[in-house]
């Protein structure tokens, strides 16, 4: 039976199904296409998306970088949202705390979450956060101020790129906005378990 | 086993409502497409011709708000793309010519063939439908461009159901086009007749097979980053919603993988037709024929990783805009290969220029002006100043109104008496020729100059300064507005007259297997399959 050589219908029958399969191969590939575009941009600091590690630099260098930030909030969120100092400036390798300032200015206990960018983008390979607010959510009650701390540095590696070398100033900024879903209802719930949402 | 009576005649057709509404068989869902392709590009021309209305004078003279503007400039786009170009080119001359040409008697899957038409006609009623629900602002019909960025058409812009309306009708649309591409590709690799190698397969089903293998790989993209937007804006996802950890951007990237190879879709079937007619006309063989085949095979490789440049201001290091710079200029490599060998088919060649070769050498002429201002366009640091502006409008109606267009047109000349068994007039259809030529020129070399001077695309109003070239662009479009009506008048004059055809009109230029027929061919052909030597 193997022998025999395979009938339009049985060609047609596979290159169909080779076909189809790469049609869902392609479908298949737009949706993994998000968590790789987050994976690239983490990996490859693409777009501005900052490094994150556990471990500071090993080495703390002379040059020093000054690190600008920003902060705005979305239209819908009721919220204040500062930095506690305009500029900082330190040594590359050197790791730095820093702190914003969030207040709920709404009678509502609202949970939030804060989308961040460096530039310029090209820097972004070179900036690693080792801890951030932005990592969590965060639930503020009616007229709670919070401090949110950000711990950073700048890979020494940075002097090894050319490009870079003109750098003297990068941009931090965040952007809050309210979360929406049903997960809000949870946060808010687990900060403030005696309440009933 | 019941005795089947058998017909003396190849001609028994079934009744009207079988023969056209059941229909499998590939002649007459390729008239079914180019009767529907053709009434959707009728309305695509007269939403063109609104704008260019409205655009005539500084000031707002017909519209009242620049929203429904924009919605008129969105649904020209999806309805020439989607509903014109796409069904016309693959649907209607694709599913006539392929088989014919292949010596096949009909494609692969005949009833899955009648599946992608009825969907395409769903899709099409859908996206007319989004016109007269809400959209944004109150008004009806989306309004954010055919390439539907976020947040633009995503809640926050559109929260009306226009944009859903319009997303279904995508998906449609898309679904067709896969079930076609499939039935192409199937076609092609397993029923050309005995003899027919790929490499002695005729040019236009090269480009339709190039052109079914796009399809397949990059709408499935387009349907996937367009459910995206359609979950993000009903079920709460966050795909492109920076707020739940998404990225409006990475829809631009995904839009693009699709729409960057959708042009070559549209175009890819185009170059096929000219170069049988240029072929024909010249009464030469095409020069480099294989060459010819296989630059279609690289302009649809190099098109899939190319997409970025129609990205270059979102923020890109400059490094990633080198490398879609350089790919892009490749481009023009294996497309300079085709016009070159198009010239060399012409080069000592004995031309008459019948009206199907006067739309084939305007193509040539069109596309490469569209070619060079592309070439200008793929320039990171010159896009960045001509982004979004008329230059751009300008380029790419060069290459697709313009090129996909007049090979549209060549196509339906070329293979008329084929396709109705009536002659058409040659004196109206070399005038249909020359005001349409005359015309879209007069239309879009103007928008150049508004383009270099900054004029943004997609806006209803202008600065007075832009005053002078937009009405000289406006004067063009009624002239090409009289093109098309002395398109009418060809076809009326035509079957009014019922000048039989010969089978094969042309003489020994026309040597591809659909002139070995009769003209109109016989409902069903090659149940005997021809041989080729």
């Amino acid at each position: 039976m193997s022998a025999v050589e395979p009938t339009p219908d049985n060609k047609n029958k596979k290159l169909v199904l080779n076909l189809s399969f790469m049609v869902i191969f392609m479908l298949g590939l737009a949706y993994a296409s998000v968590p790789l575009y987050q994976l690239f941009c983490q990996v490859t600091g693409f777009g501005g998306t900052p490094k994150i590690s556990d471990v500071a630099a090993d080495e703390v260098l002379e040059r020093e970088i000054t690190v600008r930030f920003g902060s705005a909030v979305s239209g819908d969120l009721p919220w204040r949202f500062r930095p506690n100092q305009l500029t900082q400036t330190a040594h590359i390798g050197e790791s730095v705390l820093v702190s914003y300032q969030a207040t709920n200015t709404s009678d509502q206990p609202i949970a939030g979450t804060a989308t961040y960018n460096v530039s310029p983008a090209k820097a972004a390979a070179y900036f690693v956060k080792l801890d951030c607010f932005c990592f969590t959510e965060q639930v503020l009650q009616p007229g709670q101020s919070m401090t949110m701390p950000v711990l950073y540095y700048i890979d020494p590696a940075i002097t090894e790129d050319r490009r870079l070398d003109e750098i003297k100033t990068i941009t931090l900024s965040y952007t809050f906005f309210e979360i929406k879903s049903t997960q809000s209802a949870a946060l808010i719930h687990a900060a403030n378990p005696t309440k009933r949402p | 086993m019941t005795a089947v009576p058998l017909n003396d005649t190849h001609d028994d057709k079934p009744g009207f409502v079988a023969r056209w509404l059941y229909s499998t068989n590939h002649k007459d869902i390729g008239t079914l497409y180019l009767l529907g392709g053709f009434t959707a590009g009728l309305i695509g021309a007269i939403l063109s011709w609104i704008m260019r209305l409205e655009l005539m004078s500084p000031g707002m003279d017909y519209f009242t708000s620049g929203q429904a503007f924009n919605v008129v400039v969105t649904a020209h786009g999806l309805i020439m793309v989607f509903f014109f170009v796409m069904p016309v080119l693959i649907g209607g001359f694709g599913n006539w010519f392929v088989p014919l040409m292949i010596g096949a008697p009909d494609m692969a899957f005949p009833r899955l063939n009648n599946i992608s038409f009825w969907l395409w006609a769903m899709a099409l009623i859908l996206l007319v439908l989004s016109l007269f629900v809400p959209g944004a602002g109150g008004e009806n019909g989306f309004g954010g461009g055919w390439t539907a960025y976020p947040p633009l058409s995503s809640s926050l812009g559109h929260p009306g159901p226009s944009m859903d309306l319009a997303i279904f009708s995508l998906h449609l649309a898309g679904v067709s086009s896969i079930l076609g591409a499939i039935n192409f590709i199937t076609t092609i690799f397993n029923m050309r007749t005995p003899g027919m190698t790929l490499h002695k397969m005729p040019l236009f089903a090269w480009s339709m097979l190039v052109t079914a293998f796009l399809l397949l790989l990059s709408l499935p993209v387009l349907a996937g980053a367009i459910t995206m937007l359609l979950t993000d804006r009903n079920f709460g996802t966050t795909f492109f919603d920076p707020s739940g950890g998404g990225d409006p951007v990475m829809f631009q990237h995904l839009f693009w993988f699709f729409g960057h190879p959708e042009v070559y879709i549209m175009i890819l079937p185009a170059f096929g037709i000219i170069s049988h007619v240029i072929s024909t006309f010249s009464k030469k063989p095409i020069f480099g024929y294989l060459a010819m085949a296989y630059a279609m095979v690289a302009i649809g490789v190099v098109g899939f990783v190319v997409w970025a440049h129609h990205m270059y201001t979102v923020g890109m290091p400059v490094d990633l805009k080198a490398y879609f710079v350089a790919a892009t200029m490749v481009i023009a490599v294996p497309t300079g290969i085709k016009i070159f060998s198009w010239i060399a088919t012409m080069w000592g060649g004995s031309i008459t220029f019948d009206t199907p070769m006067l739309w084939a050498m305007g193509l040539i002429f069109l596309f490469t002006v569209g070619g060079v201002t592309g070439v200008v366009l793929a320039n990171a640091g010159v896009d960045t100043a001509f982004h979004d502006t008329y230059y751009v409008v300008a380029h790419f109606h060069y290459t697709l109104s313009l090129g996909a267009v007049t090979g549209i047109f060549c196509g339906v000349y070329y293979w008329f008496e084929k396709m109705t068994g009536y002659k058409y007039n040659e004196i109206l259809g070399r005038l249909h020729f020359w005001l349409t030529f005359i015309g879209v020129n007069i239309v879009f070399f103007p928008q150049h100059f508004l383009g270099m001077q900054g004029m943004p695309r997609r806006i209803v109003d202008y600065n007075d300064g832009y005053a002078f070239w937009n009405y000289v662009s406006s004067m063009g479009n009624f002239i090409s507005m009289a093109g098309a009506a002395m398109f009418a008048i060809v076809l009326i004059e035509a079957f009014v007259r019922r000048r039989p055809a010969e089978a094969n009109p042309w003489g020994e230029g026309a040597n591809t297997l659909e002139w070995t027929v009769s003209s109109p061919p016989p409902f069903h052909t090659f149940e005997e399959l021809p041989k080729v030597k």
